[in-house]
Protein backbone atom coordinates (compact mmCIF):
# COMPACT_ATOMS: atom_id res chain seq x y z
CA UNK A 1 0.00 0.00 0.00
CA UNK A 2 0.96 3.56 -0.73
CA UNK A 3 2.49 4.50 3.11
CA UNK A 4 1.47 8.04 2.88
CA UNK A 5 -1.86 7.41 2.31
CA UNK A 6 -4.27 8.62 5.32
CA UNK A 7 -5.37 5.27 5.70
CA UNK A 8 -1.62 4.05 5.54
CA UNK A 9 -0.69 6.48 8.18
CA UNK A 10 -3.46 5.87 10.82
CA UNK A 11 -2.64 1.84 10.65
CA UNK A 12 0.97 3.09 10.83
CA UNK A 13 0.92 4.96 13.83
CA UNK A 14 -1.61 2.18 15.69
CA UNK A 15 0.78 -0.75 15.07
CA UNK A 16 3.62 1.78 16.42
CA UNK A 17 1.89 2.54 19.19
CA UNK A 18 0.47 -1.17 19.96
CA UNK A 19 3.92 -1.87 19.91
CA UNK A 20 5.58 0.93 21.99
CA UNK A 21 2.64 0.02 24.70
CA UNK A 22 3.88 -3.58 24.21
CA UNK A 23 7.52 -2.58 24.72
CA UNK A 24 6.62 -0.56 27.94
CA UNK A 25 4.55 -3.49 29.63
CA UNK A 26 7.64 -5.49 28.67
CA UNK A 27 9.76 -3.26 30.26
CA UNK A 28 7.91 -3.01 33.41
CA UNK A 29 7.84 -6.67 33.59
CA UNK A 30 11.18 -7.09 33.04
CA UNK A 31 12.09 -4.00 35.65
CA UNK A 32 14.15 -1.12 34.28
CA UNK A 33 17.92 -1.64 33.93
CA UNK A 34 19.41 0.67 36.68
CA UNK A 35 21.34 3.49 34.53
CA UNK A 36 24.82 3.00 34.76
CA UNK A 37 25.98 6.41 36.26
CA UNK A 38 23.51 5.14 39.00
CA UNK A 39 24.87 2.07 40.29
CA UNK A 40 26.37 1.62 43.32
CA UNK A 41 28.13 -0.29 45.80
CA UNK A 42 26.30 -1.24 48.97
CA UNK A 43 29.29 -0.37 50.70
CA UNK A 44 28.00 3.35 50.48
CA UNK A 45 25.21 2.55 52.74
CA UNK A 46 27.43 0.86 55.00
CA UNK A 47 27.20 2.87 58.82
CA UNK A 48 30.39 4.23 59.51
CA UNK A 49 32.23 1.59 62.05
CA UNK A 50 31.14 -1.19 59.45
CA UNK A 51 33.03 0.78 56.61
CA UNK A 52 35.80 1.38 58.89
CA UNK A 53 35.75 -3.16 59.19
CA UNK A 54 36.13 -3.31 55.59
CA UNK A 55 38.60 -0.69 54.93
CA UNK A 56 41.06 -1.67 57.70
CA UNK A 57 42.70 -5.46 56.97
CA UNK A 58 43.68 -5.66 60.66
CA UNK A 59 40.22 -5.58 62.27
CA UNK A 60 38.12 -7.22 59.12
CA UNK A 61 37.35 -10.70 59.97
CA UNK A 62 37.42 -11.71 56.72
CA UNK A 63 41.28 -11.38 56.99
CA UNK A 64 41.18 -14.69 58.93
CA UNK A 65 39.85 -16.39 55.87
CA UNK A 66 42.60 -14.18 53.14
CA UNK A 67 45.51 -15.67 55.85
CA UNK A 68 44.46 -19.08 56.06
CA UNK A 69 43.85 -18.70 51.66
CA UNK A 70 47.42 -17.90 51.44
CA UNK A 71 48.24 -20.72 53.38
CA UNK A 72 46.43 -22.99 51.45
CA UNK A 73 48.06 -21.49 48.24
CA UNK A 74 51.42 -23.02 49.31
CA UNK A 75 50.04 -26.50 50.45
CA UNK A 76 51.09 -29.71 48.18
CA UNK A 77 47.96 -31.12 48.10
CA UNK A 78 46.84 -34.55 46.37
CA UNK A 79 48.20 -37.43 44.51
CA UNK A 80 50.18 -35.20 42.31
CA UNK A 81 51.13 -33.55 45.47
CA UNK A 82 51.07 -29.75 43.99
CA UNK A 83 50.33 -26.35 45.39
CA UNK A 84 48.72 -23.50 43.83
CA UNK A 85 51.71 -21.82 43.97
CA UNK A 86 53.95 -24.35 42.02
CA UNK A 87 52.32 -22.92 39.20
CA UNK A 88 51.13 -20.01 39.66
CA UNK A 89 53.93 -18.66 41.51
CA UNK A 90 53.16 -15.20 43.60
CA UNK A 91 49.24 -15.36 44.03
CA UNK A 92 49.52 -11.23 44.09
CA UNK A 93 50.68 -11.05 40.83
CA UNK A 94 49.27 -14.02 38.72
CA UNK A 95 45.61 -13.56 40.57
CA UNK A 96 45.76 -9.91 39.89
CA UNK A 97 42.41 -9.19 37.67
CA UNK A 98 41.21 -12.78 38.08
CA UNK A 99 38.15 -12.56 40.31
CA UNK A 100 37.50 -9.51 38.42
CA UNK A 101 36.96 -11.58 35.43
CA UNK A 102 34.72 -13.89 36.81
CA UNK A 103 32.42 -16.46 35.87
CA UNK A 104 34.25 -16.75 32.52
CA UNK A 105 33.47 -19.89 29.79
CA UNK A 106 34.84 -23.13 30.43
CA UNK A 107 35.28 -25.47 27.91
CA UNK A 108 35.07 -28.78 29.75
CA UNK A 109 31.93 -27.67 31.48
CA UNK A 110 30.19 -26.06 28.24
CA UNK A 111 29.04 -23.28 30.37
CA UNK A 112 30.00 -20.46 32.75
CA UNK A 113 32.10 -21.35 35.79
CA UNK A 114 32.38 -19.33 39.01
CA UNK A 115 36.06 -19.05 41.15
CA UNK A 116 34.83 -21.54 43.30
CA UNK A 117 34.18 -23.71 40.70
CA UNK A 118 37.47 -23.02 38.76
CA UNK A 119 39.13 -23.29 42.23
CA UNK A 120 37.77 -26.64 42.38
CA UNK A 121 38.47 -27.61 38.50
CA UNK A 122 42.18 -26.89 39.06
CA UNK A 123 42.10 -29.53 42.03
CA UNK A 124 41.13 -31.79 39.90
CA UNK A 125 42.62 -31.33 37.28
CA UNK A 126 46.22 -30.37 38.25
CA UNK A 127 46.44 -31.58 41.70
CA UNK A 128 44.43 -34.96 41.45
CA UNK A 129 42.77 -33.49 44.96
CA UNK A 130 39.09 -33.72 45.60
CA UNK A 131 37.17 -30.59 45.20
CA UNK A 132 36.44 -28.70 48.28
CA UNK A 133 32.70 -28.66 49.21
CA UNK A 134 30.64 -25.41 48.71
CA UNK A 135 31.20 -22.86 51.46
CA UNK A 136 33.76 -25.13 53.80
CA UNK A 137 36.20 -22.55 55.01
CA UNK A 138 38.99 -24.20 52.73
CA UNK A 139 37.21 -23.02 49.42
CA UNK A 140 35.99 -19.87 51.12
CA UNK A 141 39.45 -18.91 52.15
CA UNK A 142 41.23 -19.78 48.41
CA UNK A 143 38.58 -17.62 47.06
CA UNK A 144 38.97 -14.58 49.42
CA UNK A 145 42.98 -14.90 48.94
CA UNK A 146 42.49 -15.21 45.00
CA UNK A 147 39.87 -12.47 45.20
CA UNK A 148 41.75 -10.16 47.47
CA UNK A 149 44.49 -9.71 44.93
CA UNK A 150 41.64 -7.84 42.65
CA UNK A 151 40.54 -5.63 45.12
CA UNK A 152 40.23 -2.17 43.62
CA UNK A 153 40.08 -3.40 39.96
CA UNK A 154 36.98 -2.85 38.20
CA UNK A 155 34.88 -5.71 37.82
CA UNK A 156 35.38 -6.59 33.96
CA UNK A 157 33.22 -9.80 32.44
CA UNK A 158 34.96 -11.21 29.79
CA UNK A 159 33.54 -10.69 26.50
CA UNK A 160 33.16 -13.85 25.12
CA UNK A 161 30.10 -14.27 22.74
CA UNK A 162 29.91 -17.89 24.47
CA UNK A 163 28.84 -16.17 27.65
CA UNK A 164 26.28 -14.31 26.09
CA UNK A 165 23.14 -16.75 25.66
CA UNK A 166 24.06 -17.79 29.33
CA UNK A 167 24.17 -13.75 30.86
CA UNK A 168 20.56 -14.02 29.42
CA UNK A 169 19.41 -16.97 31.25
CA UNK A 170 20.45 -14.99 33.96
CA UNK A 171 18.89 -11.73 33.33
CA UNK A 172 15.67 -13.82 33.05
CA UNK A 173 16.41 -15.62 36.39
CA UNK A 174 16.87 -11.93 37.59
CA UNK A 175 13.33 -10.99 36.55
CA UNK A 176 11.35 -14.32 37.28
CA UNK A 177 9.12 -13.70 40.47
CA UNK A 178 9.51 -17.09 42.69
CA UNK A 179 8.28 -17.97 45.82
CA UNK A 180 5.44 -17.74 47.73
CA UNK A 181 6.00 -14.07 47.71
CA UNK A 182 5.87 -14.12 44.22
CA UNK A 183 8.19 -11.51 43.59
CA UNK A 184 11.74 -11.05 41.24
CA UNK A 185 14.91 -9.96 41.87
CA UNK A 186 14.40 -6.92 40.00
CA UNK A 187 11.49 -5.89 41.78
CA UNK A 188 13.39 -5.24 44.73
CA UNK A 189 16.80 -4.50 43.26
CA UNK A 190 16.39 -2.59 40.24
CA UNK A 191 12.56 -0.91 40.69
CA UNK A 192 13.23 -0.12 44.51
CA UNK A 193 16.89 -0.23 45.47
CA UNK A 194 17.50 2.64 48.23
CA UNK A 195 13.60 2.65 50.00
CA UNK A 196 13.54 0.84 53.19
CA UNK A 197 11.85 -2.78 53.88
CA UNK A 198 10.96 -3.70 57.34
CA UNK A 199 13.58 -1.21 58.35
CA UNK A 200 16.37 -2.11 55.88
CA UNK A 201 17.58 -0.59 53.16
CA UNK A 202 16.93 -2.52 49.98
CA UNK A 203 20.28 -2.27 47.94
CA UNK A 204 20.84 -2.34 44.45
CA UNK A 205 22.45 -5.85 45.06
CA UNK A 206 25.57 -5.52 42.95
CA UNK A 207 28.01 -8.12 44.31
CA UNK A 208 31.22 -5.93 44.63
CA UNK A 209 33.22 -7.82 47.44
CA UNK A 210 32.47 -11.29 47.48
CA UNK A 211 33.38 -13.20 49.26
CA UNK A 212 31.71 -10.82 52.36
CA UNK A 213 31.65 -11.01 55.77
CA UNK A 214 28.36 -10.74 56.66
CA UNK A 215 27.43 -9.63 60.00
CA UNK A 216 24.11 -11.06 59.92
CA UNK A 217 26.07 -14.84 59.11
CA UNK A 218 28.66 -13.52 61.52
CA UNK A 219 30.75 -15.55 58.88
CA UNK A 220 32.67 -15.10 55.63
CA UNK A 221 29.99 -16.41 52.96
CA UNK A 222 29.66 -16.67 48.82
CA UNK A 223 27.83 -14.55 46.53
CA UNK A 224 25.44 -18.05 46.41
CA UNK A 225 24.89 -18.43 49.77
CA UNK A 226 23.44 -14.40 49.84
CA UNK A 227 21.22 -15.60 46.19
CA UNK A 228 20.41 -18.56 48.59
CA UNK A 229 19.40 -16.62 51.37
CA UNK A 230 17.27 -14.18 49.33
CA UNK A 231 15.14 -17.14 47.69
CA UNK A 232 14.11 -18.77 51.09
CA UNK A 233 13.22 -15.33 51.97
CA UNK A 234 11.03 -15.23 49.57
CA UNK A 235 10.18 -18.23 50.46
CA UNK A 236 11.16 -20.42 47.46
CA UNK A 237 13.02 -23.72 46.76
CA UNK A 238 16.36 -21.95 46.26
CA UNK A 239 18.46 -23.82 43.73
CA UNK A 240 21.72 -25.60 44.90
CA UNK A 241 25.39 -24.69 45.29
CA UNK A 242 26.84 -24.78 42.17
CA UNK A 243 23.51 -25.15 40.38
CA UNK A 244 22.92 -23.71 36.55
CA UNK A 245 20.66 -21.46 37.24
CA UNK A 246 23.01 -19.91 40.37
CA UNK A 247 26.00 -19.55 38.17
CA UNK A 248 24.23 -17.61 35.38
CA UNK A 249 22.52 -15.62 38.04
CA UNK A 250 26.12 -14.46 39.39
CA UNK A 251 27.16 -14.34 35.90
CA UNK A 252 24.35 -11.63 35.49
CA UNK A 253 24.86 -10.11 38.60
CA UNK A 254 28.74 -9.36 37.29
CA UNK A 255 28.13 -8.37 33.87
CA UNK A 256 25.33 -5.90 35.67
CA UNK A 257 28.00 -4.61 37.96
CA UNK A 258 30.82 -3.81 35.29
CA UNK A 259 33.32 -1.47 35.91
CA UNK A 260 32.21 -0.65 40.00
CA UNK A 261 34.94 -1.51 41.69
CA UNK A 262 35.77 -4.90 43.65
CA UNK A 263 36.13 -4.38 47.50
CA UNK A 264 36.76 -7.83 48.19
CA UNK A 265 36.26 -9.53 50.50
CA UNK A 266 33.57 -6.65 51.52
CA UNK A 267 31.82 -5.84 55.03
CA UNK A 268 28.41 -5.95 54.79
CA UNK A 269 25.04 -6.19 57.03
CA UNK B 1 44.46 -22.02 59.92
CA UNK B 2 44.53 -18.27 61.10
CA UNK B 3 43.11 -18.49 64.69
CA UNK B 4 44.21 -15.27 65.56
CA UNK B 5 44.54 -11.50 64.24
CA UNK B 6 46.84 -9.01 66.69
CA UNK B 7 48.04 -6.00 65.20
CA UNK B 8 50.39 -3.34 67.34
CA UNK B 9 52.49 -0.57 65.66
CA UNK B 10 55.84 -1.80 65.38
CA UNK B 11 57.79 0.83 66.89
CA UNK B 12 56.46 3.21 69.46
CA UNK B 13 58.10 6.20 72.12
CA UNK B 14 58.57 5.14 75.43
CA UNK B 15 55.99 6.47 77.51
CA UNK B 16 53.60 6.71 74.53
CA UNK B 17 50.44 5.37 74.56
CA UNK B 18 49.74 2.66 71.57
CA UNK B 19 46.57 1.03 70.78
CA UNK B 20 46.56 -2.98 70.37
CA UNK B 21 43.52 -4.83 68.44
CA UNK B 22 42.85 -8.27 68.66
CA UNK B 23 40.44 -10.46 66.81
CA UNK B 24 40.52 -14.41 67.37
CA UNK B 25 38.22 -17.09 65.57
CA UNK B 26 35.29 -18.81 67.08
CA UNK B 27 32.05 -19.44 67.29
CA UNK B 28 30.77 -17.86 70.78
CA UNK B 29 27.41 -19.65 70.38
CA UNK B 30 25.19 -18.13 73.09
CA UNK B 31 23.53 -20.80 74.26
CA UNK B 32 20.42 -19.31 73.50
CA UNK B 33 19.59 -20.72 70.01
CA UNK B 34 17.61 -23.48 68.95
CA UNK B 35 17.98 -26.30 66.15
CA UNK B 36 15.05 -26.48 63.71
CA UNK B 37 14.11 -29.74 65.51
CA UNK B 38 14.07 -27.99 69.10
CA UNK B 39 17.00 -28.80 70.42
CA UNK B 40 19.00 -26.24 72.30
CA UNK B 41 22.64 -25.65 71.27
CA UNK B 42 24.73 -25.84 73.72
CA UNK B 43 26.77 -22.67 74.55
CA UNK B 44 30.27 -22.26 73.60
CA UNK B 45 31.82 -18.81 74.04
CA UNK B 46 35.46 -17.16 75.00
CA UNK B 47 34.50 -16.31 78.44
CA UNK B 48 38.36 -14.64 79.25
CA UNK B 49 40.88 -12.71 77.53
CA UNK B 50 43.94 -11.62 79.21
CA UNK B 51 47.20 -9.29 77.63
CA UNK B 52 50.41 -9.23 79.69
CA UNK B 53 53.06 -7.00 78.56
CA UNK B 54 56.76 -8.66 79.52
CA UNK B 55 54.81 -10.61 81.76
CA UNK B 56 52.36 -8.51 83.87
CA UNK B 57 48.82 -8.06 83.17
CA UNK B 58 48.39 -5.05 81.46
CA UNK B 59 44.02 -5.94 80.18
CA UNK B 60 41.29 -8.16 81.14
CA UNK B 61 37.93 -9.03 79.97
CA UNK B 62 35.32 -10.99 80.72
CA UNK B 63 33.23 -11.90 77.82
CA UNK B 64 29.83 -12.95 77.67
CA UNK B 65 27.39 -14.49 75.59
CA UNK B 66 26.61 -11.14 73.71
CA UNK B 67 30.09 -10.41 72.37
CA UNK B 68 29.40 -11.27 68.84
CA UNK B 69 31.10 -14.11 66.82
CA UNK B 70 34.77 -13.88 66.14
CA UNK B 71 35.25 -11.33 69.26
CA UNK B 72 37.31 -8.25 68.34
CA UNK B 73 38.82 -6.51 71.25
CA UNK B 74 41.14 -2.93 71.02
CA UNK B 75 42.28 -1.51 73.83
CA UNK B 76 45.20 0.34 74.99
CA UNK B 77 48.79 0.69 77.01
CA UNK B 78 51.36 2.72 77.76
CA UNK B 79 54.62 2.00 76.32
CA UNK B 80 57.87 0.84 78.90
CA UNK B 81 60.44 -1.33 77.49
CA UNK B 82 60.72 -3.37 74.44
CA UNK B 83 59.57 -7.10 75.24
CA UNK B 84 56.75 -9.44 74.06
CA UNK B 85 52.83 -8.71 74.17
CA UNK B 86 51.15 -12.44 75.28
CA UNK B 87 47.71 -12.59 74.75
CA UNK B 88 45.29 -15.14 76.17
CA UNK B 89 41.84 -16.45 75.70
CA UNK B 90 40.32 -19.10 77.48
CA UNK B 91 36.74 -20.41 77.31
CA UNK B 92 33.75 -23.07 77.56
CA UNK B 93 34.84 -26.81 76.62
CA UNK B 94 38.30 -26.44 77.40
CA UNK B 95 39.26 -23.34 74.84
CA UNK B 96 42.49 -22.26 75.17
CA UNK B 97 44.71 -20.29 72.91
CA UNK B 98 46.90 -18.09 73.17
CA UNK B 99 49.58 -15.39 70.74
CA UNK B 100 51.68 -13.29 70.90
CA UNK B 101 53.55 -10.06 69.64
CA UNK B 102 57.06 -8.38 69.74
CA UNK B 103 57.16 -4.77 70.41
CA UNK B 104 60.37 -2.04 70.12
CA UNK B 105 59.82 0.68 72.28
CA UNK B 106 62.70 3.10 71.58
CA UNK C 1 -35.00 -40.44 77.35
CA UNK C 2 -34.28 -37.09 79.91
CA UNK C 3 -32.40 -34.43 78.65
CA UNK C 4 -29.39 -33.63 80.60
CA UNK C 5 -28.98 -30.36 82.14
CA UNK C 6 -25.60 -28.04 81.87
CA UNK C 7 -23.69 -27.85 84.61
CA UNK C 8 -23.86 -24.23 84.08
CA UNK C 9 -23.99 -23.33 87.89
CA UNK C 10 -23.02 -20.22 88.93
CA UNK C 11 -20.37 -21.29 91.00
CA UNK C 12 -18.71 -23.36 88.10
CA UNK C 13 -18.70 -19.91 86.21
CA UNK C 14 -17.06 -18.00 88.66
CA UNK C 15 -14.60 -20.09 89.55
CA UNK C 16 -13.99 -20.84 85.94
CA UNK C 17 -13.39 -16.98 85.49
CA UNK C 18 -11.14 -16.88 88.39
CA UNK C 19 -8.81 -19.65 86.61
CA UNK C 20 -9.01 -17.52 83.38
CA UNK C 21 -7.65 -14.48 85.26
CA UNK C 22 -5.12 -16.18 87.28
CA UNK C 23 -3.41 -17.65 83.82
CA UNK C 24 -3.73 -14.59 82.54
CA UNK C 25 -1.19 -12.90 85.80
CA UNK C 26 1.33 -15.70 85.61
CA UNK C 27 2.87 -15.36 82.65
CA UNK C 28 5.24 -18.00 81.99
CA UNK C 29 8.21 -15.89 80.53
CA UNK C 30 11.44 -17.87 79.15
CA UNK C 31 14.55 -16.48 81.07
CA UNK C 32 14.87 -12.92 79.62
CA UNK C 33 16.73 -9.79 81.06
CA UNK C 34 14.88 -7.15 81.56
CA UNK C 35 15.43 -3.24 82.90
CA UNK C 36 14.73 -5.07 86.24
CA UNK C 37 16.93 -7.75 85.64
CA UNK C 38 19.60 -4.90 84.55
CA UNK C 39 19.19 -3.33 87.46
CA UNK C 40 19.91 -6.05 89.38
CA UNK C 41 23.07 -6.97 87.80
CA UNK C 42 24.74 -3.45 88.13
CA UNK C 43 23.62 -3.65 91.96
CA UNK C 44 25.66 -6.51 91.86
CA UNK C 45 28.79 -4.73 90.96
CA UNK C 46 27.91 -1.30 92.37
CA UNK C 47 26.80 -2.73 95.59
CA UNK C 48 24.77 0.35 97.69
CA UNK C 49 27.14 3.41 95.94
CA UNK C 50 25.35 6.08 93.85
CA UNK C 51 26.06 5.82 89.90
CA UNK C 52 26.57 9.20 88.69
CA UNK C 53 26.30 10.05 85.11
CA UNK C 54 29.26 11.19 83.53
CA UNK C 55 32.64 10.97 82.37
CA UNK C 56 31.57 8.13 80.39
CA UNK C 57 31.34 8.30 76.49
CA UNK C 58 29.50 5.24 75.12
CA UNK C 59 30.03 4.96 71.31
CA UNK C 60 27.42 3.02 69.51
CA UNK C 61 25.37 3.37 66.36
CA UNK C 62 21.61 4.67 67.17
CA UNK C 63 20.59 2.58 64.72
CA UNK C 64 22.46 -0.53 63.91
CA UNK C 65 22.40 -2.22 60.36
CA UNK C 66 22.42 -5.81 62.01
CA UNK C 67 21.86 -6.53 65.29
CA UNK C 68 24.03 -9.45 65.31
CA UNK C 69 27.64 -7.58 64.99
CA UNK C 70 27.41 -4.57 66.57
CA UNK C 71 30.34 -2.06 67.07
CA UNK C 72 30.89 -0.66 70.29
CA UNK C 73 33.32 1.99 71.50
CA UNK C 74 33.65 3.16 75.56
CA UNK C 75 35.82 5.32 76.79
CA UNK C 76 36.04 7.21 80.36
CA UNK C 77 37.62 10.73 81.43
CA UNK C 78 40.21 9.63 83.60
CA UNK C 79 43.94 10.60 83.96
CA UNK C 80 44.87 6.93 84.55
CA UNK C 81 47.87 7.82 86.97
CA UNK C 82 48.82 5.83 89.48
CA UNK C 83 46.65 7.11 91.99
CA UNK C 84 43.77 8.31 90.22
CA UNK C 85 42.59 5.41 87.44
CA UNK C 86 39.82 3.13 85.91
CA UNK C 87 39.97 -0.26 87.74
CA UNK C 88 36.72 -1.56 85.68
CA UNK C 89 34.51 -0.72 83.07
CA UNK C 90 30.95 -2.76 82.60
CA UNK C 91 28.52 -3.18 79.81
CA UNK C 92 24.93 -3.73 80.33
CA UNK C 93 21.78 -4.16 78.24
CA UNK C 94 18.07 -4.54 79.19
CA UNK C 95 16.69 -6.92 76.99
CA UNK C 96 18.88 -9.55 75.21
CA UNK C 97 18.88 -12.79 77.12
CA UNK C 98 21.09 -12.01 79.83
CA UNK C 99 22.19 -8.39 81.24
CA UNK C 100 25.89 -8.86 80.50
CA UNK C 101 27.82 -7.20 78.00
CA UNK C 102 31.39 -7.17 79.14
CA UNK C 103 33.77 -6.60 81.88
CA UNK C 104 36.76 -5.03 80.97
CA UNK C 105 39.68 -4.81 84.15
CA UNK C 106 42.53 -1.65 83.52
CA UNK C 107 44.78 0.56 85.47
CA UNK C 108 47.25 2.83 85.27
CA UNK C 109 49.47 0.99 82.65
CA UNK C 110 46.07 1.85 80.33
CA UNK C 111 47.30 5.14 79.70
CA UNK C 112 43.87 5.31 78.13
CA UNK C 113 40.29 4.27 79.34
CA UNK C 114 39.11 3.40 76.15
CA UNK C 115 38.10 -0.23 74.86
CA UNK C 116 36.41 -1.03 71.29
CA UNK C 117 34.39 -4.51 71.06
CA UNK C 118 31.71 -5.85 68.83
CA UNK C 119 28.83 -7.09 70.11
CA UNK C 120 24.93 -8.50 69.94
CA UNK C 121 21.64 -6.73 70.44
CA UNK C 122 18.77 -8.78 70.22
CA UNK C 123 15.87 -5.59 70.24
CA UNK C 124 15.83 -2.12 70.24
CA UNK C 125 17.18 -1.22 73.27
CA UNK C 126 19.18 0.73 76.28
CA UNK C 127 22.83 -0.36 76.81
CA UNK C 128 24.35 1.28 79.65
CA UNK C 129 28.56 1.47 80.50
CA UNK C 130 29.20 1.87 84.38
CA UNK C 131 32.94 2.91 85.03
CA UNK C 132 34.11 2.10 88.24
CA UNK C 133 37.07 4.09 89.65
CA UNK C 134 40.19 3.76 91.57
CA UNK C 135 38.47 6.11 94.67
CA UNK C 136 35.94 3.63 94.66
CA UNK C 137 33.32 5.93 92.66
CA UNK C 138 30.72 4.72 89.67
CA UNK C 139 29.90 6.55 86.74
CA UNK C 140 27.62 5.58 84.29
CA UNK C 141 26.93 6.64 81.02
CA UNK C 142 23.51 5.14 78.17
CA UNK C 143 22.60 4.98 74.68
CA UNK C 144 19.65 3.82 73.21
CA UNK C 145 19.87 1.85 69.95
CA UNK C 146 17.50 1.17 67.51
CA UNK C 147 17.69 -2.39 65.91
CA UNK C 148 15.96 -3.72 63.48
CA UNK C 149 15.65 -7.31 62.07
CA UNK C 150 16.98 -8.74 58.58
CA UNK C 151 13.76 -7.86 56.33
CA UNK C 152 14.44 -11.29 54.48
CA UNK C 153 14.18 -13.76 56.99
CA UNK C 154 16.68 -16.96 55.92
CA UNK C 155 16.26 -20.25 56.47
CA UNK C 156 19.46 -21.53 55.04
Amino acid sequence: MNPRTPRALSIISRVTAIVCLLFAIASTVHGTDIPLDQRRSGYLDLGHDSKAMQDDDTINPATLWVQDGEELWNQKVGAASRACADCHQDATVSMKGVAARYPTFSVARNGPVNLEQRINLCRGEHQQAPPLAYESRELLALSAYVGRQSRGMAIAPPDDSRLVPFIEAGRKLFNRRIGQIDMSCAQCHDDNWGKKLAGSLIPQGQPTGYPIYRLEWQSLGSLQRRLRNCMSGLRAEAYEYGAPENVNLELFLMWRARGLQLETPAVRP
Amino acid sequence: MARQLINVPAKVKRGQVFEIKTLISHIMETGFRFTTTGDKIPRDIVTTFSCSYNGEEIFRADLYPAISANPFLDFFTVATESGTLDFKWAGDNGFSETASAKIVVE
Amino acid sequence: MGRTKPVATRRAVMLGGLAGSLAATIRLEPAQATPERMRAAIRNVVGEASVRKGRVDLEVPPLVENGNTVSLAVSVDSPMTTTDYVKTIHVFNEKNPQPNVISVHLGPRAGRAKFSTRFRLADSQIVTAIAEMSDGTFWSASADVIVTLAACVEGI
